[in-house]
């Protein structure tokens, strides 16, 4: 048994694996599937529907599952059809996640109303809309960094109460009980010689579509002209209303119209013809959009990222286990786990490269998602070289620990943005972007093994002089490690700066965050070289560098100026807040005289 | 005197000068850093990096009083320990190439920031779809110029640089007819139309011109990021028969102001500073490429026709985001653009040292892989001769 542990282990996380990629159930008779992996377009991005209904869902209400008021677990594609297709049922549903007293307040809400305590419905919060609009737009004339969290609040549950109605004006004539009908009278209305009342259907009808138009939330309908990201899509609205005033049927137009018919109707058979003559039609134009489509539904079913997180989770805990008994079974076990959790986040992070077609780091989320990985990728070296149940320990840790910040930060929308001009520039993502976000893995390591030290000195006996040479080597190394990459990284942001604004260094928060960390890591290098400090002592200053590269990764985001700021975010705040309070916990436990050590006497 | 110059040197080639001085330096970039909030990005370069030493100004007392060493400070004493560690200390060996070489990047990398402080201009160069321009203007500082446009094909430009209207005096100048003395100047100030009520104590009127219906309402200097001084002046011009009357120029009126004088047409006009080139840009065209449905700027391109004043160069460039023209020593950015995309900015910054960044970073990355590449070897060799394999 003790033998074949790791082989089990090994067996068992792929066969978990494998799982992830079932697809998921529906309503019966509907190919929810083929519907979600129809391509749209949505902020500059050709994306699928199954990727709009899960940051939809994200946005809306913190998470993807949504159960009913029936009690029915939705997945997001059903959700998202619902939506669109039969809003009037969709009003019910209690997505809206709502946690500010004074905002449920505002809405004449009470906590007890909501689905678990906190999320609600369109239908109850309808009658105080208004209320709630007029309330975002004063909170909004007030300047992002002075707003008060109710004022934080209204706009948030604003912008997704916004959110869902643009939803339900993207694809459906708003108050219409027969989509395919409706839309298929226009040709009608577009011949000469309308008498009044046509002349009037015909008006109202151009009135709802241009509204739909204005406000409908993605776009359905390609161009034939254009090309890859720079072709131009339209609004069903905008197509339709084009094929009215040309008194022609635009079949990009009525198999949409056709499509919510058949959903509301409940024919499944028409629905699933449908959803395939839209796949045949997007193809013929643009065949990318549905093989990137396509690749990508199948990659959020997947959710490899978040399988990556309950075997980073076991891990570690054989990691730990492995210290206290069973040493190698058990170690060997965790190794194995930690590397199938990477190769689950190497798929998944080579999967956005593709579907991005930019190198792996593109904004705050890839980065959190890079910094984990290089991490463990490091972990899996040093426990190739030392054998000691380090690596899957702090791989661990640091793996799970950027998956949760990933997490946070994807609940703002679609993780995978358009690059802003100065940004588009794939030479200096990948080179500039890349070597930085490595030298925060490597810093945040070094502090993580110390952290391993600390504990295990202070609180246990297991810090024997064997592992305690090996942590501070390894620690050493790593250190030297990022403070090449965190030096070959800063300077080859100032080239790019040169490049773009020409001007090699400006002193701008992010480019000053990264010279702290690069200025530390000399100085630990120096104060070790000095002997001014020792192994202890270097230890202390490595947890310290968890603090410093936390400030440059999330702290200058928030100081809301400069070139790389990307927004205010308060609520990351309190978090940089504990983890700094944190680390100095441990910088002080490091910092206990030696004899309180519990391995003091395992020297 | 044998002594100290010992104990002087023992000092500076120390290592734990260059601990010291590291954390000092990561406190001064700290402490910047959170000041930029208050101060904005400007004023923070000089109060912290440009500068000899930190002041904090007692509110109360108005008295500033010296707290921290400045980056100057900092920087030299950084580069002092670093030269005197090499010259005294470090023999050169070839285990210690790597580390020659990436101090020596490092020195070079400071060398550099110092000569940009020193030589790096900056100016932008503004121009509408079709126009033609051989000057770029400074973002801030302003000159006043007096034009003779008598003649239609050529015109005689005096520029009176900006400190000399903050210094006051009266100046006569032998392509002008009369002299300019100016009454009042404000570093920013705003022009506003004159309300019934005279103007503000102890601020002059003008009697002629465009600013005899205008007001100027001095404002404090401001050193926001979004914000810009706008100076004004009021200027009396004195001819041989006595004051031709007070004129108001402001950066905010652009309009040259004309007047006539003993048959000569004169425009007079405060405007930014000018630097002419020796040679010309035309825009030809600028775009800017927004992702579809979407107003995410995509890219923004300037096509320019570039003629050089000998006439060797007469080309088309196309000037883009990441990709910038040299040419003449001067390198052109797309930083902007303006009414409705038919007016490009470009940033236009001279820095001859602009190369000694790409040299230092080379070094650096070579000399550390050297470094850490030989450490990791020997480490390697050691464990290998240490611990048998586990078969």
């Amino acid at each position: 048994m003790k033998r074949y542990l790791p082989l089990i282990v090994l067996v068992l996380a792929l066969v978990y694996l494998g799982t992830t990629f079932r697809e998921p159930h529906g309503r019966v008779g509907f190919d929810l599937g083929s519907f979600g992996r129809i391509p749209i377009l949505l902020n500059g991005r050709i994306k699928p529907l199954d990727t709009v209904a899960r940051t939809s869902l994200l946005s809306l209400q913190g998470r993807q599952r949504l159960v009913t008021p029936e009690g029915r677990s939705l997945a997001p594609g059903e959700w998202l059809a619902e939506v669109l297709y039969q809003p009037e049922k969709a009003d019910t549903y209690r997505h809206f996640l709502i946690e500010n007293a004074e905002v449920l307040d505002l809405l004449g809400l009470r906590p007890e109303e909501g689905d678990g305590g906190k999320r609600f419905s369109y239908a109850q919060v309808r009658a105080r809309a208004p209320e709630l609009e007029r309330q975002g737009r004063l909170a909004e004339e007030t300047e992002a960094q002075l707003r008060s969290p109710f004022q934080r609040q209204v706009i948030t549950v604003r912008n997704r109460v916004v959110l869902y109605l643009r939803l339900k004006a993207t694809l459906l004539l708003p108050d219409t009980t027969d989509p395919a009908g409706e839309i298929a009278a226009m040709t009608g209305l577009a011949r000469p010689g309308l008498d009044a009342t046509e002349q009037r259907a015909r008006e109202a009808l151009a009135n709802r579509l241009t509204y739909m138009d204005r406000f409908g939330y993605f776009r359905v309908v390609p161009r034939t002209q254009g090309e890859g990201a720079l072709r131009e899509w339209d609004t069903f609205g905008a197509a339709a209303l084009a094929a009215l005033q040309a008194g022609r049927e635009s079949r990009g137009v009525s198999a949409h119209a056709e499509l919510a018919a058949a959903w509301r109707t409940g024919d499944g058979d028409r629905f699933n013809a449908l959803t395939q003559e839209l796949h045949r039609m997007i193809e013929a134009i643009d065949p990318v959009a549905l093989r990137k489509g396509d690749f990508e539904t199948r990659f959020n079913a997947a959710a490899p990222f978040s399988s990556s997180m309950g075997l980073y989770v076991l891990a570690f805990l054989l990691g730990v286990a492995s210290w206290l008994g069973w040493t190698e079974p058990l170690r060997r076990s965790a190794f194995v786990l930690l590397a199938v959790a990477f190769a689950a986040s190497t798929l998944g992070i080579a999967a956005r490269m593709w579907l991005e077609g930019r190198p792996p780091v593109t904004n705050l989320y890839s980065s959190a998602l890079f910094v984990g990985w290089g991490a463990v990728l490091l972990c899996l070296v040093l426990e190739r070289m030392y054998r000691n149940a380090v690596g899957p320990v702090a791989g661990g840790m640091i793996g799970l620990a950027t998956l949760v910040i990933a997490h946070h930060l994807s609940l703002s929308g679609d993780t995978m943005e358009m690059m802003r001009a100065v940004l588009d520039s794939n030479f200096w993502l990948a080179t500039h972007v890349v070597v930085i976000t490595v030298g925060y893995s490597a810093m945040f390591l070094a502090g993580f093994l110390a952290i391993i030290y600390v504990v295990r000195g202070v609180l246990t006996s297991s810090l024997d002089r064997g592992t305690r040479d090996a942590l501070y080597r390894m620690v050493y190394g790593v250190v030297c490690f990022a403070t090449l990459f965190n030096l070959t990284g800063t300077v080859l942001g100032g080239i790019w700066a040169d490049q773009s604004w020409g001007r090699f260094w400006g002193w701008d928060p992010k480019e000053n965050g990264a010279l702290i960390i690069v200025i530390w890591s000399a100085v630990m290098l120096h104060a070790r070289l000095a002997g001014m400090v020792r192994e202890r002592g270097f230890m202390g200053m490595a947890v310290f560098g968890n603090i410093v590269t936390s400030w440059s990764w999330f702290g200058t985001n928030m100081l809301g100026v400069g070139l790389h700021s990307y927004g205010f975010m308060d609520a990351a705040f309190y978090a940089l807040v504990s983890f700094v309070v944190s680390q100095l916990v441990i910088i002080a436990l490091c910092l206990l005289p030696e004899a309180k050590w519990r391995s003091a006497d395992s020297r | 005197m044998k002594p100290f110059l010992e104990s002087l040197k023992v000092f500076f080639v120390s290592l734990r000068l260059t601990v010291v001085l590291l954390i000092l330096s990561m406190l001064l970039v700290f402490v910047a850093t959170l000041d930029q909030v208050n101060l904005g990005i400007w004023a923070v370069q000089e109060k912290f990096f440009r500068s000899w030493v930190v002041y904090w100004t007692w509110p109360k007392l108005g008295l500033a009083i010296p707290v921290f060493p400045g980056g100057y400070l900092l920087g030299g004493l950084l580069l002092i320990n670093l030269i005197c560690a090499h010259v005294f200390r470090l023999s050169f060996t070839w285990r210690k190439v790597g580390l020659q070489l990436a101090h020596g990047g490092l020195i070079l990398l400071l060398i550099g920031e110092l000569l940009t402080g020193i030589w790096q201009r900056e100016s932008f160069l503004r121009m509408d779809q079709g126009e033609t321009k051989s000057y770029s203007e400074a973002y801030t500082a302003v000159e006043l110029a007096l034009v003779d446009v008598t003649d239609a094909s050529e015109d005689q430009v005096v520029v009176l640089p900006e400190e000399w209207l903050a210094r006051r005096p009266v100046t006569q100048h032998p392509a002008l007819p009369f002299r300019v003395a100016v009454k009042a100047y404000f570093p920013n100030a705003s022009v506003e139309r004159r309300r019934g009520a005279g103007p503000a104590a102890g601020v002059p009127t003008a009697t002629q011109g465009a600013g005899v219906q205008l007001a100027v309402n001095p404002l404090p200097i401001t050193y926001h990021r979004n914000e810009r001084n706008t100076p004004a002046a009021l200027l009396e011009l004195i001819g041989t028969e006595g004051s031709l009357g007070t004129w108001m120029v402001s950066i905010q009126l652009t309009e040259p102001q004309r007047l006539a004088y003993q048959g000569r047409a004169w425009e007079i006009v405060l405007r930014p500073k000018r630097t002419y080139h020796p040679f010309s840009l035309t825009l030809l065209r600028f775009s800017h490429d927004k992702y579809p449905g979407t107003e995410i700027p995509r890219n923004f391109s300037s096509r320019v026709r570039l003629r050089s004043a000998d006439g060797r160069d007469d080309r088309e460039v196309t000037i883009l985001m990441n990709s910038p023209l040299r040419h003449e020593g001067l390198t052109l950015y797309q930083a902007g653009f303006d009414n409705n995309d038919t007016t490009t900015i470009l940033q236009v910054v001279r820095n001859p040292s602009w190369l000694l960044p790409y040299v230092s970073c080379a070094m650096l990355f070579a000399g550390l892989m050297v470094e850490f590449g030989l450490s990791l070897a020997a480490h390697l060799r050691r464990r290998r001769a240490r611990i048998p394999q586990p078969a």
